[in-house]
C-alpha cells in the first residue's frame, strides 16, 4: 500500500495535525523555521553549483552541489517559492529545495537545452532545447515527461532550435524557433495533448522572446533581420506584425559578441526598453503606437536592460569586450545617470521585489556585488565562484519568469 | 665548438619558431575560450547556438579556414570577428588547442 494512502486511513479527520507533525520534524531537520520570499540562488557556471542566498540580511545560506553543465541556466520557482527549476545546458532539469538546499530531482531530458519555463497554474514544466530541437513537457511534481512538441517545420520536417520560451495567461507557452524563424503558441490545459497554433515567416534568426509583464505581447528579437516580431496574445488570430524594422538602417551593426536577452525588457514608467542588436544603445519605445521614442546612447552593446521594479530605473549590463560596466538611466530622464563598475564581466542584474536593491554577478572576478539602488552604495559582497545567472524567488508570480 | 653550440642552440630556436604562449596569457585564453567563446559554442564546446567545437568535431578541418572563421567571422551568422582583440598567434594558438582537445571545461 502506498505511503500516502496508508496516511489518510489512519488519520483521515485529522489533515492538520499531519501537517504539523510533518512540519515540525522538517524544522528539527532545518534548525528553525522560515519563509522563502526573501530567497535566490546565484548559478556558479564553473562548477554547476547553487548558491542559495537571502536578501534581508544578504548573505549566502549554504551550496547545492552536482547540477551539471550550469553555463547559460535559467530558473524558475514553483508557486509556493520552495522549489527552484533549474535548467542546465547540457538538458539537465533539476528540482531543487531551497530549505532543505538539497537536490529533490534531476534528470537529464536533451541533449542540448537553453531555457524554461513553468505555466500559469505551476503544475507543468516546458523546456526548450536546442539538440533535439524542440520544447518538452514535464509533471512538476514528479519531473515525469508529459509531452514532447517537435520543432519541425519547412520540407523534410527539420527540427529548430528553440529560443525564448515564456508561459502566458490560460496555462500557454510560447517559443520561437531559431532556425525555421517562426512563433509557435502552445495551450497546455491538457497538458499531454498540447495545441500548437504555429505563426511561420516571422523574420530571420529570432534570438530571444519576451512576454511583457501584464502576459498580453510576446515579442521575439531577430537576429538576422533589423525589427522585432509580436504577437499579441489578446489576438492571436490577428498573426505576427513587424514593429521597429527601421532600428538598425542606415547604420553599420557592429559585430555581436554576445547574444542580447530579452527576459528584462521590463516596461518601465511608459516605455519599453530594448537592446538595440549590435549598436550601442538602447531603444526607448512607446508600447502603445510599438513606435522608438528616442534611443539612449551606451558605453558598449547591452545584454540586459533591466527595469526596476519601480520603473523608475532601467540598469544595463554590457557584452564583451566592454563587460566590467553597469549603467543606470534614470527613466524620468532618459539617461544615464551612473556607471558602476562591480568586477570583470558582469552577466547578470536581478531587484528585490520591491527594488531597493540589485544583485549583480561579476564572473571573471568570482564575486556577487549588491547595490542599494537609491545611493548606488555597495551593501555586501559576496564570494561565489564564477557566478552567472541571479534568480530571487519572487519570480513564481510574475507572469513570463 | 660550432656543431656544440649548434645543438645547445637548437631547442631555443625550435621553441621560438612555435612561439610558446606565456602561461599566463594561456590562462587567459582558455577562460575567454570557455566562457566567452562558450556562449554561443556552450562551456563544454558541444555546440550551442554555434556548432561544436570540439577535436572530433573539427577532425580534418582546415586549420588556416579555421583561424580566418575565428579572426574575421562569418558575416551573415551570428560568429563575430576576434582578430580586432586577439593577436594573430593566439588565435593559432586557440585552433591548435581546439584541434588537439586540449581545453576542456573542469
Ligand atoms: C555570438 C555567438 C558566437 C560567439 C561569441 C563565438 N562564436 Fe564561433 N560561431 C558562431 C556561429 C553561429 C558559428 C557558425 C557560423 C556558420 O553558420 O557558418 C560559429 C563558427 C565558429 C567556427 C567554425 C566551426 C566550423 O565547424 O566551421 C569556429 C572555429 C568558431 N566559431 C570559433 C569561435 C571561437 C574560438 C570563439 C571565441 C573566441 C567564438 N567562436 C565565439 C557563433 C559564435
Amino acid at each position: 500500500m502506498p505511503a500516502d494512502r496508508l496516511l489518510q486511513r489512519r488519520v483521515p479527520r485529522w489533515p492538520a495535525a499531519t501537517l504539523l507533525c510533518l512540519w515540525s520534524l522538517l524544522c528539527m531537520a532545518s534548525g528553525s523555521l522560515r519563509g522563502t520570499g526573501d530567497l535566490g540562488v546565484v548559478i556558479g557556471r564553473a562548477d554547476g553549483s547553487l548558491t542559495v542566498i537571502e536578501t534581508t540580511h544578504r548573505t549566502a545560506l549554504g551550496r547545492i552541489d552536482g547540477l551539471g553543465d550550469l553555463s547559460h541556466a535559467s530558473v524558475v520557482f514553483s508557486r509556493d517559492e520552495r522549489y527552484a527549476y533549474v535548467f542546465g545546458r547540457d538538458g539537465g532539469l533539476s528540482k531543487v529545495d531551497l530549505l532543505r538546499r538539497r537536490v529533490e530531482k534531476r534528470i537529464v531530458q536533451a541533449g542540448n537545452s537553453i531555457g524554461g519555463a513553468i505555466s500559469q497554474d505551476g503544475r507543468v514544466i516546458a523546456v526548450s532545447n536546442y539538440e533535439p530541437g524542440g520544447v518538452r513537457l514535464f509533471d512538476a511534481a514528479s519531473l515525469d515527461p508529459v509531452a514532447e512538441i517537435p520543432a519541425r517545420s519547412g520540407e523534410g520536417g527539420k527540427r529548430s532550435r528553440v529560443v525564448g520560451l515564456v508561459d502566458a495567461p490560460g496555462d500557454r507557452f510560447v517559443f520561437s524557433l531559431f532556425d525555421a524563424g517562426e512563433i509557435w503558441l502552445a495551450e497546455a490545459g491538457d497538458p499531454g495533448q498540447p495545441v500548437i497554433t504555429r505563426f511561420p515567416g516571422i523574420g530571420r534568426q529570432p534570438y530571444d522572446g519576451l512576454i511583457t509583464p501584464d502576459g498580453r505581447y510576446y515579442i521575439a528579437g531577430l537576429f538576422g533581420e533589423d525589427g522585432l516580431a509580436l504577437l499579441d496574445l489578446w489576438h492571436p488570430e490577428a498573426g505576427v506584425r513587424r514593429i521597429l524594422d527601421h532600428y538598425g538602417r542606415g547604420e553599420q551593426a557592429l559585430p555581436v559578441y554576445k547574444m542580447p536577452h530579452l527576459e528584462g525588457w521590463a516596461r518601465a514608467g511608459d516605455y519599453l526598453f530594448i537592446p538595440a542588436v549590435g549598436h550601442h544603445s538602447v531603444l526607448v519605445v512607446d508600447p502603445h503606437e510599438w513606435k522608438e521614442v528616442t534611443r539612449i546612447a551606451l558605453h558598449g552593446q547591452p545584454v540586459f536592460a533591466m527595469a526596476r521594479p519601480d520603473g523608475r530605473q532601467v540598469w544595463v549590463n554590457f557584452a564583451f569586450p566592454d563587460n566590467d560596466t553597469v549603467q543606470v538611466i534614470d527613466v524620468d530622464r532618459l539617461e544615464v545617470v551612473r556607471e558602476l563598475k562591480p568586477g570583470r564581466a558582469v552577466l547578470h542584474m536581478e531587484f528585490t521585489p520591491r527594488g531597493e536593491q540589485v544583485w549583480v554577478s561579476a564572473r571573471d572576478d568570482d564575486r556577487v556585488v549588491v547595490y542599494d539602488t537609491a545611493t548606488f552604495g555597495e551593501l555586501a559582497r559576496l564570494p561565489v565562484p564564477k557566478p552567472s545567472g541571479i534568480f530571487l524567488t519572487a519570480r513564481a508570480h510574475r507572469i513570463g519568469l | 665548438m660550432f656543431p656544440i653550440l649548434l645543438i645547445l642552440l637548437l631547442p631555443v630556436a625550435l621553441q621560438a619558431a612555435a612561439a610558446p604562449m606565456p602561461e599566463g596569457r594561456q590562462a587567459r585564453l582558455t577562460e575567454l575560450l570557455l566562457e566567452d567563446c562558450g556562449a554561443c559554442h556552450g562551456r563544454t564546446l558541444r555546440g550551442g547556438l554555434g556548432p561544436a567545437l570540439t577535436a572530433r568535431a573539427l577532425e580534418g578541418r582546415d586549420p588556416e579556414t579555421l583561424f580566418l572563421t575565428i579572426r574575421d567571422g562569418r558575416p551573415g551568422t551570428a560568429m563575430p570577428p576576434w582578430g580586432p582583440y586577439l593577436k594573430e598567434e593566439e588565435i593559432r594558438w586557440l585552433v591548435e588547442q581546439l584541434q588537439r582537445g586540449a581545453i576542456h571545461a573542469r
